[in-house]
């Protein structure tokens, strides 16, 4: 539409990057957090959430987000205003770390599609939590591409719904961020 | 050692005074009724009843901007709250420091459609820089002292604290904190030192260098409005201003190149346009400041100082940032400068371009017959208010604009208007709550006819308060800024910005126990301006002025610095679709 405004940054590369908030376990503090991304009108692809501190007072929210890189910037400086937040941590700027999702799969099927099913699940390292002679439930853990990979193979051997846990990161090595 | 057990309402007004609170500005309603009595019986904390809680916000901030100190409110919850928000939003954008305590309802009713309930916290989340929900007396103390300390520290904003009104009921002990170390809240006051001293190397051999400055400056007291002219004369810089920092750097000195952006003048925004070297301190690259992105000053290095680093970049990217508070940021610049022997670069060049920039005289207009320009009306205002040193607010549009353009201010404090969220109806209660914190000062609110009728039951405040402010409405029965706007863009389509069924403000004023004054023809403006400044009881003037005047110099919608209008004969009447579009 020619009308339409140009967006601020229109020739810059998007990026994904993970982000890693510790902030203060009080009411309201996830309403600050996904109420300045749409504020703002910043992406989330996924988002997670809880306590991580022995006293229950500090939680961990992981952020993944997409966007040019000054976008990520100002989400990075946005978000580190908000008082309760402790930190902002860009993991996919800090260097390596681990990335991993929790998915549960239910797939419904008899005959060879059912073993087909329970075969894909033995490769991806996908783990029956739930069994009827009809159906099963699957656990799967890792990357988000290797969990989108099992969905989309699941489609095609009777894939019935699907609950996923969104990002949950943490940086290599000893060191705390 | 702790103190008796209190009330929850007692607890407030103790540690509101304790905080140094003397004045706040509010309106009762059912959930603020304990808080209310704790009022009555008291003597240190003067409450202002205003008309509406619209008023109240404004109101503080017109006392905070004009002394420096926080502005308090006190409202009710529901629409008491709900009142307040358009104030809590513009002193966000603005960076007003105030303190908002508004009522709700009894803990074990929220979230129950109770009467008068209504979600302040989550409302205001994202319009305030900080909010509370109280639920247990013993955190009232402490949660109170916080809010003052986040509102006035770092970016000033606005702290909205929500108190049930069984927590304002109950009974705790409290102690007036010592010092407060927030775990996670510690904005940095002092800047980089090996970022400003990359900063002074750039400024030393800089060629044609700007300071382009902002509220900040103001924000950060008057010591950094004394330091910014050391740092000018040691750099010989051209200085410019947004709306927001007007007053900060003294619009007589003659390196001061007068506001820039949409409506400033023409040497600023040359200046900003051509410049190699651009200091921004305490501004934020506003997009009336800066027009159109890909065109805002293409040839030079940037340096940003800013107390908020989420400013960093927003829009425009920059060479150097320096996160700190200004004033002392520009303390250590003009340090480091004299330590290191600096000379600034000759700019006689730079400065023979500015002069002729300037020489195109971009703010003129021509007062001839009858008829009142408005410049005219507001340049006549200024010469005979200036050598009392007069605090001036606006309410928003083309009076404002032309305020800006046409009043000068020498010092920092003096110029209260709502820039950031642009909102008709502050002037009049900024001018009270102004009035209220420099009961001896001089105190205008230029205003429109429009924008006056958005607040105007606070005329009845200034009466019951004997406040002798002075309201000068620029009367030219149109909503003018909009009314230019579809003159440039819609081909003079004056969809709805006729101010039709005007009152007679004159007739108003006296209803309301001020005095009156009417100025229809050039021959009676000086005549009239005396007579406001005679009465010392609260005046309104109603100016009437050319009603078809358009505000210029100015950069249309979707274009850059260099592709100003100076006068109403370069106005084309359409845009494309795409500039349209744009703000």
């Amino acid at each position: 539409m020619a009308a339409r405004a140009k967006s601020l940054f229109p020739a810059e590369p998007v990026e994904r990057h993970t982000l890693s908030i510790l902030v203060d376990n009080e009411a309201g503090v996830l309403g600050r957090i996904t109420g300045l991304f749409s504020a703002r009108g910043y992406n989330i692809e996924s988002l997670t959430v809880a306590d991580v501190t022995q006293d229950e007072s500090v939680s961990r929210i992981t952020i993944v987000t997409s966007g040019p890189r000054r976008v990520i910037d100002q989400i990075r400086a946005q978000l580190d205003r908000l008082v309760p937040v402790h930190s902002v941590t860009d993991l996919s700027e800090l260097g390596p770390f681990v990335e991993r999702e929790l998915a549960l799969v239910k797939v419904a099927g008899v005959g060879e599609k059912r073993v087909e099913a329970l075969r894909l699940a033995d490769i991806f390292r996908a783990r029956p939590v739930d069994t009827t002679t009809q159906s099963f439930v699957f656990e799967i853990s890792g990357s988000t591409q290797k969990v989108d990979q099992f969905i989309e193979l699941m489609r095609e051997v009777g894939l019935v719904e699907v609950a996923r846990g969104g990002v949950v990161a943490l940086s290599r090595g000893a060191a705390a961020h | 050692m702790q103190g008796r057990e209190q009330s929850g309402a007692e607890i407030i007004v103790r540690a509101l005074v304790d905080l140094g609170v003397d004045t706040i500005f509010g309106y009762p309603g059912g959930a603020v009724l304990p808080i209310y009595d704790a009022l009555f019986r008291q003597k240190q904390i003067q409450h202002v009843l205003v008309r509406h809680e619209a008023g109240a916000v404004h109101a503080a901030e017109g006392y905070a901007r004009s002394t420096g100190k926080p502005g308090v409110v006190l409202v009710t919850s529901g629409p008491g709250a709900t009142n307040a928000v358009t104030g809590i939003a513009d002193a966000l954008l603005d960076s007003i420091p105030l303190v908002v305590l508004t009522g709700q309802v009894a803990t074990h009713l929220i979230g129950s459609d109770a009467f008068q309930e209504c979600d302040t916290v989550g409302i205001t989340r994202h319009c305030s820089k900080h909010n509370y929900l109280v639920k247990e007396t013993s955190r009232l103390g402490p949660v109170i002292h916080e809010a003052f300390h986040i509102a006035t520290t770092g970016r000033p904003g606005p702290v909205v604290v929500d108190i049930p009104k069984d927590v304002q009921v109950a009974t705790a002990r409290y102690e007036k904190p010592a010092r407060i170390e927030h775990k996670t809240y510690r904005p940095r006051v002092k800047g980089d030192l090996a970022a400003i001293e990359a900063a002074v190397e750039m400024l030393a051999v800089a060629e044609r260098p700007i300071l382009y400055i902002g509220g900040g400056i103001i924000n950060s007291g008057p010591g950094a409005s004394q330091l910014l002219k050391d740092l000018a004369r040691l750099t010989k810089a051209p200085v410019t201003s947004t709306l927001m920092g007007l007053g900060a750097f003294p619009a007589s000195d003659p390196q001061f190149l007068g506001m820039l952006g949409m409506h400033g003048t023409y040497e600023a925004n040359l200046a900003m346009n051509q410049c190699d070297l651009m200091l921004c301190l305490g501004a934020r690259f506003d997009d009336r400041v800066t027009g159109r992105l890909d065109g805002f000053s293409p040839h030079s290095r940037k340096i940003h100082v800013d107390i908020d680093p989420s400013s960093f970049n927003k829009t425009v990217r920059v060479d150097l940032c320096i996160e700190g508070d200004v004033g002392h940021v520009i303390e250590d610049m003009v340090k480091l400068w004299r330590a290191r022997g600096h000379q600034a670069q000759p700019q006689d060049d730079w400065w023979a371009r500015i002069k002729g920039w300037r020489a195109r005289n971009s703010l003129a207009f021509t007062q001839e017959g009858a008829k009142i320009q408005p410049q005219h009306a507001v340049r006549k205002l200024w010469e005979a208010t200036h050598k009392l040193n007069p605090i001036i607010t606006t309410e928003v549009g083309q009076h404002q604009m032309w305020a800006a353009q046409h009043f000068d201010f020498e010092k920092p404090n003096k110029w209260l208007t709502s820039g950031g969220l642009g909102t008709m109806g502050y002037g009049l209660p900024a001018a009270i709550g102004a009035q209220l914190g420099n009961p001896k000062s001089l105190v205008i609110d230029i205003a429109g006819e429009a924008s006056i009728q958005m607040n105007i039951q606070e005329l009845g405040t200034a009466t019951q308060y004997d406040l002798p402010v002075k309201v000068f409405v620029l009367n030219n029965e149109y909503m003018g800024m909009v009314r230019q706007w579809q003159d440039l863009t819609y081909e003079g389509r004056h969809s709805h910005s006729y101010s039709d069924s005007l009152p007679d403000f004159v007739k108003l004023a006296e209803a309301y126990g001020w005095k009156g004054i009417r100025i229809e023809t050039a021959d009676q403006l000086e005549q009239g301006i005396a007579d406001m400044l005679a009465h010392d009881g609260p005046v309104f003037v109603d100016c009437h002025v050319e009603q078809h005047a358009n505000c210029f110099p100015m950069i249309p919608s979707g274009a850059t610095h260099t592709e100003m209008l100076l006068g109403p004969d370069q106005v084309a009447g359409k845009v494309d679709k795409s500039a349209e579009a744009l703000v």
